[in-house]
């Protein structure tokens, strides 16, 4: 750089003495730290996170424990806010039994527990399946862009094809492929290895790769238009001058540019991963039981709805209250990466 | 734009092909068969069973048969058969011959439902789907549009941040939560509103709320966030420069390109919405499309699951198609190229 350069730096540096230099995603977690619903977002999920991981020791009893004598059991304060639930004793048919917190569910299992175990697979489900679909996303979207020529050509029309491919029936296919193909897999294969290790996941592996395989296209488009818009950049056009080798160009020069939109985006698509599972959950091709889900404890709820209220409505306001959160997050985390987007004109 | 009619055609069905040989593909991985079921049937039978409906011929005959059935349309004379395998979704009577018939689109019959083709289950439950999807999209738009468009116009004060918080509620309420709680509360403990069933006008209140407000919430952030984008350009000054007022700047000019993004998601929206939500008609009891989507899987019903896949994909391309012409209506740019 010229001697004027260095000069006006210095003489800048000398002006400015007090101001910390601050980088762009400093500038970001300063804006997200000042944003109070982003901030409740945050703290919810780190709330959840805490009771998920140490659930054995918050929960009161296990997540399978059966208590015969209970099922049905509610505790007094929950007939209260339920008026059509009376009690036996004021002639209803509500047994009563302040053990159960929340109350127990129709085998008799507690429903604080199960809702408590509960958050397990919805926070592995929201923290994981964004770094597989961020994965996927990625190399298709930067091989497509980088390459370009036919090969983008191939891909992008696949990817306008799936989008025409209705998602949710997919998933429950593959789902069915998944779930039923593998107990006919022999021992030694990869599928049988996948099986295994799904199996001892508790059915979440194949929820992650169900959910990959039918939500990478957004992020794959996303990535290649990003890789579109820098590649024709100077440090680019540099890079190749001097003779880097692709995968250096790429994962030097291109990556580090272009993630930042594409965490954003993964990150407001977290409750929709969540309300997959839990719609997964809902329709039996979930987690395996009686690994408790919220999805499937609504379902399972939702047709005792008129007796019993609080089975179906507990964990439904617990998934409620972590889509909200995630949602904040993600919204706060957007506005802060990209101040354009909060309306100031 | 005949040119344009030729190749939207063209990738129409190119799209539905691609869909139908992934679909075929994937249902005949899923082991077991329609007649697999917990009673299991003597070998004989199933046999019987398999050779009747042609499941024992190899899978690639077994596919295209199904395509000339659900492509090639036949004309007919006389009476009608009665065989469950001649069934077409579309009959057309012709005006001449001895009762000849135009007949096109044979989805094939159902191994599940007895007695009943794929055409037949479009005609009685996709009705009911579409009107639960229609009424449901039709609302999202009339509270999603302009809770957007007022959050907009009065971004940063207190009506802009209160009906943003409440699209986030809107949002973070997917409808397994919805349709269970709306249920309880009007259902059971107002007892305003009946619980279950679909007919009556009082029997949709609560599915079609349930169904739309998480989408109301969707489309306000949008319209708000597309708006804002719009009321940012040049173009707007340059109407408000020229001394236009307000009303005519933000219908005239900014509304209308501000509705490309909103029209590019609800153009999909209602193709999923008109052909049925499996949560909604479970949790309400509705007899509509949404049952097949997941029964027919698990019940290995294969015919069906080609018939719900292959009509989801053609309303999904149908509603991209008019996304696509909408745009020419609402920007003069896209019209010129």
């Amino acid at each position: 750089m010229s001697e004027r350069c260095t000069f006006s730096d210095s003489h800048q540096s000398l002006h400015f003495k007090k101001a910390k230099p601050t980088s762009l995603t400093a500038d970001a977690f300063r804006r997200l730290r000042r944003n109070k619903a982003a901030m409740i977002g945050a703290m919810i999920i780190a709330i959840n996170i805490l009771i998920a991981i140490f659930a054995p020791f918050v929960a009161p009893y296990d997540y399978d424990a059966v208590f015969f004598k209970d099922i049905n059991g509610t505790p007094s304060w929950v007939t209260k806010i339920f008026p059509g639930m009376k009690p036996i004793e004021q002639g209803g048919y509500v047994k009563i039994r302040e053990g159960f917190l929340l109350g127990a569910d129709n085998l008799g299992r507690d429903l604080l527990s199960r809702v408590i175990y509960g958050a397990r697979i919805s926070l592995t489900v929201g923290i994981i399946t964004p770094f597989i679909n961020l994965t996927l996303g990625l190399l298709i979207g930067l091989l497509s862009g980088y390459r370009g020529g036919w090969i983008d050509n191939i891909i992008m029309r696949f990817v306008d094809i799936m989008y025409a491919f209705p998602t949710y029936l997919l998933i429950i296919l593959l789902m069915s492929v998944f779930r039923l193909g593998a107990s006919k897999l022999e021992p030694g294969s990869i599928g049988y290895l996948f099986s295994r290790l799904d199996a001892s996941a508790g059915g979440l592996l194949f929820i992650f790769i169900g959910i990959g395989l039918t939500s990478w296209m957004s992020e794959a488009r996303l990535a290649r238009g990003q890789v579109l818009s820098v590649r024709e950049n100077e440090y680019i056009v540099a890079a190749i001058a001097v003779g880097a080798p692709n995968s250096r160009i790429i994962f030097r020069h291109v990556l580090p540019n272009i993630i930042g939109p594409l965490i954003i985006a993964e990150t407001l698509a977290i409750p929709s991963y969540i309300a997959y599972e839990a719609f997964l959950s809902f329709i039996g091709l979930g987690v395996n039981p009686p690994t408790p889900s919220w999805g499937g404890m609504i379902a399972d709820g939702v047709v005792r709805i008129q007796a019993y209220p609080n089975h179906a409505i507990f964990p439904a306001l617990a998934l409620f209250i972590l889509m909200f959160a995630f949602n904040f997050l993600g919204d706060g985390l957007r506005d802060a990466f990209d101040p354009t987007l909060r309306g100031r004109e | 734009m005949g040119k344009f009619i030729v190749r939207r055609l063209l990738w129409m069905a190119l799209v539905l092909f691609v869909v139908s040989l992934i679909t075929f593909t994937l249902m005949r991985i899923i082991p077991g068969g329609p007649f697999t079921g917990e009673k299991r049937l003597p070998a004989a039978t199933l046999a019987q069973l398999n050779a009747k409906y042609r499941l024992d011929q190899p899978l690639y005959i077994q596919y295209l048969s199904f395509l000339e059935g659900v492509i090639v349309p036949k004309i007919t004379t006389g009476k009608q058969s009665n065989y469950l395998d001649h069934e077409y979704l579309i009959n057309l009577r012709l005006p001449f011959g001895d009762r000849a018939t135009f007949r096109w689109m044979n989805f094939g019959p159902s191994y599940n439902s007895i007695g009943r083709t794929v055409s037949d289950i479009f005609r009685d439950n996709l009705p009911v789907s579409m009107q639960l999807g229609l009424l449901a999209f039709t609302l999202s738009i009339f509270i999603g549009v302009p809770l957007g468009i007022i959050s907009a116009l009065k971004r940063n004060t207190y009506i802009d941040y209160l009906s943003m918080a409440i699209a986030v509620l809107g949002i973070s309420v997917p409808v397994i939560i919805m349709a269970p709680i709306l249920q309880y509360f009007f259902g059971v403990q107002l007892k305003i509103l009946p619980v279950s069933g679909w007919g009556n006008p009082n029997q949709m209140i609560l599915p079609v709320l349930a169904l739309g407000a998480s989408n109301s919430a969707l489309i306000a952030r949008l319209t708000r966030a597309s708006l804002l984008q719009v009321l940012g350009q040049d173009y707007i000054r340059t109407a408000r420069a020229k001394g236009l007022i307000e009303r005519l700047v933000i219908l005239r000019h900014a509304l209308r390109n501000a509705l490309i993004p909103i029209v590019t998601v609800l153009g999909p929206t209602l193709a999923y919405l008109l052909c049925g939500t499996f949560v909604v008609e479970t949790i309400f009891g509705i007899p509509g499309m949404g049952k097949f989507f997941v029964t027919s899987v698990t019940g290995r019903d294969y015919q069906v699951i080609m018939g719900t896949v292959l009509l989801l994909a053609m309303f999904l391309v149908l509603a991209n198609t008019l996304v696509d012409i909408l745009y020419m209506f609402l920007d003069p740019r896209i019209r010129t190229n």
